[in-house]
């Protein structure tokens, strides 16, 4: 029989708001235990939750850049259960009246463009940290997390494969970092997703039994645990045996996934809407506000850049997946680079200079001034291109100044063309042999020539006029 | 005339005019309380403090255009006080002392409010006659065999025993009202959100409310006037429109006044009917125009009251599980005995079965047939309310189907106490401004309480005509044997 997988997700989003979602305490990562709380985000008796608007206007920009409808009165809920690291015993989330409902994403596959409902997309408060100390045996709370806003993105079982989940997760990153709602960081937890998985013979209407994933914390881990769960499932069916509905953590190091509670023991969170917080009326000239404030996503930068730039699709598809990327492209040709020339310099040396040091682009420590320099050199023909690439390695992480470098360096091409005339007269009268075979019809010896004028100028001279100056004199 | 007899304002006065000081004056309350130990309505007394509080204060000192300035008040102990033991009368909180001052305290203290202490309640707010305290059960200063009411049973007691001057408490279905009615002073309920909830410990957030427990209406007045106002740290707080004091006019010629019929019924005690009936004809003789009406919705009001108030409490009182702050359990073995043990031992009976009443209305498959039927009964009531208001400026209702019963009474069958509350949880419901008045004793000398019900945000008309009743009455100016006699 051959089998259909089904997965659907649940993407948690940190919102990169300055202060946490219902108190004014920083949303800063890290920083020593519990000094970034206070009575509110602790939980402390008689401490009430105050909405910061910020989140509310970046979970409905998120919804808007998703496509989905934004719920015109919406309101919080508590969700509620003991444990340690949730102060208050409830989380304020959404259920009943989630802020953006009924959403719909298109991606581009290896297999063409699919399609991707999105079910829902609510606001919520993060829970604090344990940290377990096995020489004292002794587990401590960290509340500093506590009140950090999240997003969380529950798409309708429309995934296929892996490939699929991926293409998903980059949009979805995209969309945020260009929206500036968060900055999606996955190794610092600010994107975390949950998936959703069953299997079915294929062909079939019916949905199987479906497991949900933890701990997933890469893309990596995320196309594994796929592979993983979906053999398991299958395996189980084709001995006869029931999928069990269970969430599951997925274990990096062991490359499978373990039963953490099936849904027998699952808790019932007792929702109710949070009485301490009013309901929200969004009115039309808000949501207006926020549209008109919406920048370029990635789809409409890239129509551009292929419109207006004519650059491959490759080179559009990459320079427009990550806004800070897309925007030092952009800074870069609005100080006079060929748009061309910039997208090859990004595509080639920029982004393996970044994935060298293991940097993303918004670390970037190159300014597109200097890049923009650099091509402008290279333009004019003052630096060769092999020579303008060792500058650019010389200068990437301090981004010093291009010009002051060259000079120190000596390394301006030679454009003086009585040099450059001198030095021509000299290689052909010391190789009277090479000149002969060119002229004989030897093409390869035009080349040994030009290689003999570089030298004696020490590759500082522009190829164009090397080749220019032996041809006005061999071709006689 | 002893300083206890005096009312908050005219204590304010008398201070004012240098007749006494702050510090006499506090003096003067902790001697009365030292007299009254048997009444219990302190759970913390916090006499030393409250005198180098009270010699701080000078002539002309910030705040001191307060009408209350100087004058010593006490706060209930639910309501949070920074440094001072705030225990819900819980044995869980027993030694929380927490980092913050309520709103509401803040305010007083910006207007020179002399705090003497914490005031005795019901668990948790959780109780109509201050029995199901950790700290042992409050008396009643007319009779001490007998309960003082609840929640706020404490401040009623220690404003009535002349202790101190005022109180604030806290009414989610009548904590305030119903104690002012069985201890013979006066108690109001502001609207839902005249007064910020920030630092009050949660019962039933959408209901809870702080409000003012003094002699007559016009200090309530003049302490809404310095606690009333929009919190930015309460979302559910609003803008109010002070002062009200000065617009205490007396006048109530042309008022119209609704007495709901089902407010008249079965069930209620004939003394309590009269004196209610009574303080109507009051009103009346000063030019308000009174008559009787039907508001059939009342009579959900308790049921919904009790899963709104209870599904809420499950939720507010999850938090104290031993963790962070307050009792913790010892010996435990595992996280879900901390929580188990914590909980089953760290609080009471009456609360106990609140929170599971609360856990059980919002569980799965019980939701939609408890919890959302409660909401939408609430609805029903508010418009009820709504509709009423269309004929009329105020309704008026007995407080309480009876005068405080014996100690003990009650509290072994809690469903009786529940109905007990039925005249007042409706006004909690939609969030409406509701004040108890001294209207008369019953023939065994205890007090009687009528109810003044306004529109939403008409706190003003209830004051004033609960204004122009003490104007015609002494109810309010009489002081239990108890207490120190006129």
């Amino acid at each position: 029989m051959t089998w259909e997988t089904v997965i659907g997700l649940e993407t948690h989003v940190e919102l990169a708001t300055k202060t946490k979602i219902f108190c004014s305490c920083t949303t800063q990562f890290g920083g020593e235990p519990n000094t970034h709380c206070c009575p509110v985000c602790t939980g402390m008796p008689g401490a009430l939750p105050v909405l910061n608007e910020k989140v509310l206007e970046f979970a409905v920009k998120a919804g808007l850049a998703l496509n989905c409808q934004i719920t015109r009165r919406c309101r919080f809920d508590r969700k509620n259960y003991f444990y340690p690291d949730l102060p208050k015993a409830y989380q304020i989330s959404q259920l009943y009246l989630p802020i953006c409902r009924d959403g719909a994403v298109s991606l581009s596959t290896p297999a063409g463009e699919k399609h991707i409902r999105i079910h829902e997309l609510h606001m919520e408060e993060d829970a604090g940290k344990l940290v377990h100390d096995p020489w004292l045996d002794q587990t401590r709370a960290d509340y500093n997390r506590c009140g950090v806003p999240l997003i969380e993105i529950v798409t309708e079982p429309d995934f296929r494969t892996a490939d699929e989940v991926v293409a998903y997760l980059e949009h979805l990153r995209s969309t945020l970092q260009y929206l500036g709602v968060s900055d999606c960081k996955m190794q610092e937890g600010s994107l975390r997703c949950d998936v959703n998985l069953s299997v079915r013979p294929a062909g079939s209407a019916q949905l199987g039994t479906r497991t949900e994933m933890k701990n997933l914390s890469s893309f990596k881990a995320i196309t594994r645990a796929i592979a993983y769960e979906a053999r398991r499932q299958i395996e189980l069916l084709e001995e006869g045996k029931p999928v069990v509905q269970q969430t599951r953590r997925w274990d990096e190091n062991k490359d499978a996934t373990f039963a953490m509670r099936s849904k027998e023991n699952a808790q019932d969170y007792r929702y109710f809407p949070d009485p301490d917080l009013p309901q929200l009326f969004l009115s039309e000239a808000y949501l207006e506000r926020l549209r008109r404030e919406q920048p370029e996503l990635s789809p409409a930068k890239a129509a551009r850049y292929r419109r207006d730039w004519d650059l491959p699709p490759y080179d559009v598809q990459m320079l427009t997946s990550q806004k800070a990327l897309a925007d030092f492209f952009e800074q870069t040709v609005a100080l006079g680079a060929p748009p061309k020339q910039a997208s090859n310099w990004i595509m080639g040396q920029v982004l393996g200079a970044l994935s060298a040091r293991g940097l993303d682009s918004r670390d970037m420590p190159l300014t597109p001034r200097t890049l923009a320099r650099l091509i402008q050199l290279v333009q004019s023909g003052r630096l060769n291109r092999n020579t303008a690439v060792k500058v650019f390695d010389a200068v990437f992480d301090s981004d010093a100044d291009v010009d002051a470098y060259v000079k120190e360096h000596g390394l301006e091409q030679v454009c003086d063309a009585e040099l450059v005339e001198d030095a021509v007269a000299q290689v052909l009268a010391d190789h009277p042999k090479s000149v002969a075979d060119y002229r004989s019809g030897k093409e390869k010896a035009f080349g040994f020539l030009v290689g003999q004028v570089m030298r004696r100028l020490k590759g500082q001279a522009s190829p164009p006029a090397v080749h220019a100056a032996l041809h006005s004199r061999l071709d006689k | 005339m002893e300083w206890s007899a005096y009312t908050a304002l005219e204590l304010g006065t008398a201070i004012k005019e240098g007749a006494l000081s702050p510090a006499q004056a506090v003096q003067a309350g902790l001697d009365a309380a030292g007299r009254h130990t048997h009444l219990n309505s302190f759970i913390t007394l916090a006499g030393t403090r409250a005198l180098e509080r009270a010699q701080q204060l000078r002539p002309g000192g910030a705040g001191a255009e307060s009408p209350l300035y100087g004058v010593p008040m006490g706060v209930k102990d639910n309501i949070c006080t920074k440094g001072i033991k705030t225990t819900c009368a819980s044995m869980i909180l027993g030694d929380f002392a927490p980092p913050y001052d309520a709103a509401a305290v803040e305010r007083l203290n910006q207007a020179g409010a002399v705090c003497l202490g914490k005031l005795n309640m019901d668990e948790f707010a959780m109780g109509s006659t201050t029995e199901t305290s950790y700290y042992g059960p409050v008396r009643n200063p007319w009779d001490p065999g007998r309960v003082p009411g609840g929640s706020s049973g404490g401040a009623a007691a220690a404003v009535a025993a002349g202790e101190i001057w005022y109180a604030i408490g806290s009414d989610t279905g009548g904590s305030i009202r119903q104690p002012a009615a069985f201890c013979g002073v006066t108690g109001m309920k502001p609207t839902y959100g005249a007064v910020s909830r920030y630092g009050l410990i949660a019962y039933a957030s959408s209901l809870d409310q702080v409000g003012p427990i003094a002699r007559s209406a016009a200090d309530c007045a003049a302490v809404l006037d310095v606690i009333a106002g929009r919190d930015r740290r309460d979302s559910t707080s609003l803008e109010y429109a002070g002062p009200l004091l000065p617009r205490l006019t007396g006048e109530v010629r042309g008022m119209r006044i609704g007495l709901p019929g089902q407010c008249f019924g079965d069930g209620l005690n004939k003394e309590v009917r009269a004196a209610v009936l009574a303080a109507a004809e009051i009103l009346k003789s000063r030019g308000a125009r009174v008559e009787e009406f039907s508001m059939p919705m009342l009579d959900y009001g308790v049921p919904a009251y009790y899963i709104i108030a209870c599904a809420e409490a499950s939720s507010n009182l999850a938090r104290f599980d031993g963790v962070k702050y307050g009792w913790r359990a010892e010996g435990c073995q595992d996280l879900t005995e901390l929580y188990t043990k914590t909980r089953t031992q760290g609080f009471g009976p009456e609360v106990k079965r609140r929170i599971l009443l609360g856990t059980f209305v919002l569980s799965a498959g019980y939701y939609d047939a408890y919890y959302k039927k409660a909401l939408q009964a609430k609805a029903l009531i508010k418009s009820a309310f709504d509709l009423a208001f269309q004929t009329y400026d105020l309704l008026l209702t007995p407080v309480t189907p009876t005068t405080a019963p014996k100690l003990g009474e009650t509290l072994s069958d809690p469903l009786q106490m529940y109905l007990s509350d039925v005249y007042t949880v409706p006004v909690n419901l939609a969030g409406l401004p509701g004040l108890s008045m001294p209207c008369g004793f019953d023939s065994r000398g205890l007090p009687i309480g009528a109810q003044l019900i306004g529109p939403l945000l008409g706190d003003l008309p209830v004051l004033n005509a609960a204004h122009a009743f003490q104007l015609e009455t002494d109810y309010h100016r009489r002081m239990p044997k108890g207490g120190d006699a006129l």
